[in-house]
């Protein structure tokens, strides 16, 4: 075990053991501020096995995990293909790069209430928000991504003559592949934040739902239930995306083991 | 020789394109809310929008004009990101330097890192209301950890010869800290509170839309309550005008901090 694992350990223990002295032995904190981590085990049990906000826990992390999945593909499944054709193409780039420049500065959080007035509060409203949110570094990235191939790479496969498909498929998408998933990362932590935020601003089921129905309720318990399956959720998609990444570049990986 | 991309523009042809673009933009919106193929009610047209925009400015709407809004919610942006910065770049700035500090703070920092920024809103309010507490709360949450991590990266990164100069000068931690780390990882704060800020700004967005009584996010919702669109995308704009010219400033200081040659 190293140092850094061991400090942190201990760091991480110390603070829970910190969080159940303050709030229940020596009710340093009021149960009405912050749960204590039996409050937090009871509303773990009450919205998991009885229900909270329209659902059982599951259904919740269901609904969110498909919103966030759908239009995180669907941002993915534009986004990419334009910035690679944006990076190809000046004629593309000019043409679309004013446009991107004007709608960009609007925050993704920003276009929630169109999108409740254009669809209202069910799935399409928020899968057109992610997609929104999601779309705008998948561009970028995947901009950069063929920008910053290095020309000789380039030189070498049009000398040997490479068709254009070809050329694509094995010189284009490879060689951007590094910066198209720094994009896809961003994509995704953006689609989990304005996921959360739509369901806030209004939704029947959901993460953001359980939080905003726990805000009403002053209910910390489950405030905090609500935000640790948020981190959970958002951690394990981030690590599936790591796990995507290492195995469709395994060069990459090579290059990294020192 | 060819590079990606295989063509070159002149200056005039891609401004040219750049127009057309744009027209097309503006030229499909219009057509599509003055065919009525979509109701303009859901879809007015660019000029409607900017009428709207023109008169928010004079109008009182929910409370308040435009600029009245936009003020109170660059209050609490200005508050929560210089929270953010005051204490993620001297606690990304120690973490450089002591290794067991880094070592500590660093689970922590990563447990709650993947907390949506607006996940913190009903804590916020609950802890410190819906006023101005509470939104500085969730522009922090959105603010703090680029700068943390950029200050962090910055300082880590700082080239071993550099330090060990200094310390072969006998240079103790605090102007080690000061004056070798914290100048060789000026630009990559910088670059820090540029991501924080529009972090900040889109957070705090967020959070008045959820939890507010003034500032442009609670136009908004009240704007769609009324079903004015024209009203909805006028705040857009002004929105994005905003993020903007604080995105401007913050690159203006890049460009002066670089002159000086401290980056």
């Amino acid at each position: 075990m190293s140092r850094r694992f061991v400090i942190g350990l201990t760091t991480i223990v110390a603070l829970a053991a910190l969080w159940y002295v303050a709030t229940i032995p020596l009710a340093l904190i009021s149960p009405g501020r912050f749960p204590s981590p039996v409050d937090v085990w009871i509303s773990f049990r009450q919205v998991a096995f009885a229900g909270y906000a329209n659902g059982l826990l599951y259904q919740h992390v269901l609904h969110s995990l498909k919103l966030v999945v759908f239009g995180f593909l669907v941002a993915a499944g534009t986004g990419v293909p334009l910035g690679l054709l944006m990076g190809w193409s000046r004629r593309a780039e000019a043409l679309i790069n004013p446009v991107f420049l004007l709608i960009r500065p609007i925050p993704p959080l920003a276009w929630i209430p169109l999108a409740i007035l254009w669809l209202g509060i069910g799935d399409a409203a928020k899968i057109m928000v992610i997609w929104f949110a999601a779309f705008v570094p998948s561009v970028i990235n995947s901009f950069t991504g063929v920008r910053t191939i290095e020309p000789s790479i380039i030189e070498a496969a049009h000398m040997l003559g490479t068709p254009r498909y070809r050329f694509i498929t094995e010189v284009l998408i490879p060689a951007s592949a590094p910066m198209i998933f720094t994009g896809l990362r961003l994509s995704l932590q953006a689609s989990w934040t304005t996921l959360v935020a739509a369901e806030l601003v209004g939704a029947l089921y959901g993460l953001g739902r359980i939080l905003n129905v726990a805000q009403q309720d002053i209910y910390p318990g489950m405030i905090f239930v609500g935000m640790a399956c948020v981190a959970v959720l958002g951690w394990a998609t981030t690590r599936l995306l790591a796990e995507f990444e290492t195995f469709s570049l395994p060069w990459i990986q090579m290059a990294r083991e020192y | 020789m060819s590079g990606v991309p295989a063509q070159r523009l002149t200056r005039l042809d891609a401004m040219a394109y750049g127009t057309v673009g744009v027209i097309l933009f503006f030229g499909i919106w219009s057509l599509l809310s003055l065919s009525g193929a979509v109701p303009k009610q859901f879809l007015p047209t660019p000029y409607d929008v900017a009428s709207r925009f023109v008169q928010l400015l004079s109008t009182p709407f929910a409370g308040a004009t435009l600029q009245q809004h936009l003020a109170s919610s660059f209050m609490r942006f200005a508050y929560g990101f210089l929270l953010g910065a005051a204490v993620g770049i001297p606690l990304g700035l120690l973490m450089g330097w002591f290794r067991v500090l880094d070592e500590i703070v660093s689970p922590v920092f990563d447990a709650l890192r993947f907390i949506a920024p607006i996940a913190w809103v009903p804590f916020a309010a609950l802890w410190f209301g819906t006023g101005i507490g509470g939104p500085i709360l969730i522009i922090f949450a959105g603010a703090f950890p680029p700068c943390l991590i950029n200050t962090y990266r910055g300082a880590r990164f700082v080239s071993r010869p550099l330090i060990e100069a200094a310390q072969m000068l006998g240079t103790g931690n605090l102007r080690i800290i000061l004056e070798v780390l914290l100048p060789a990882s000026t630009a990559s704060i910088i670059a820090g509170l540029r991501i924080s800020a529009g972090l900040g700004w889109q957070s705090l967005i967020g959070a008045e839309l959820i939890v507010a009584s003034t500032g442009v996010g609670f136009m908004m919702v009240q704007a769609q309550l009324n079903m004015s669109t024209a009203t909805v995308m006028s705040v857009m704009v002004a929105i994005g005008l905003v993020g903007l010219l604080i995105d401007v400033a913050l690159r203006w200081i890049e460009a002066a901090v670089r002159q000086r040659g401290f980056a």
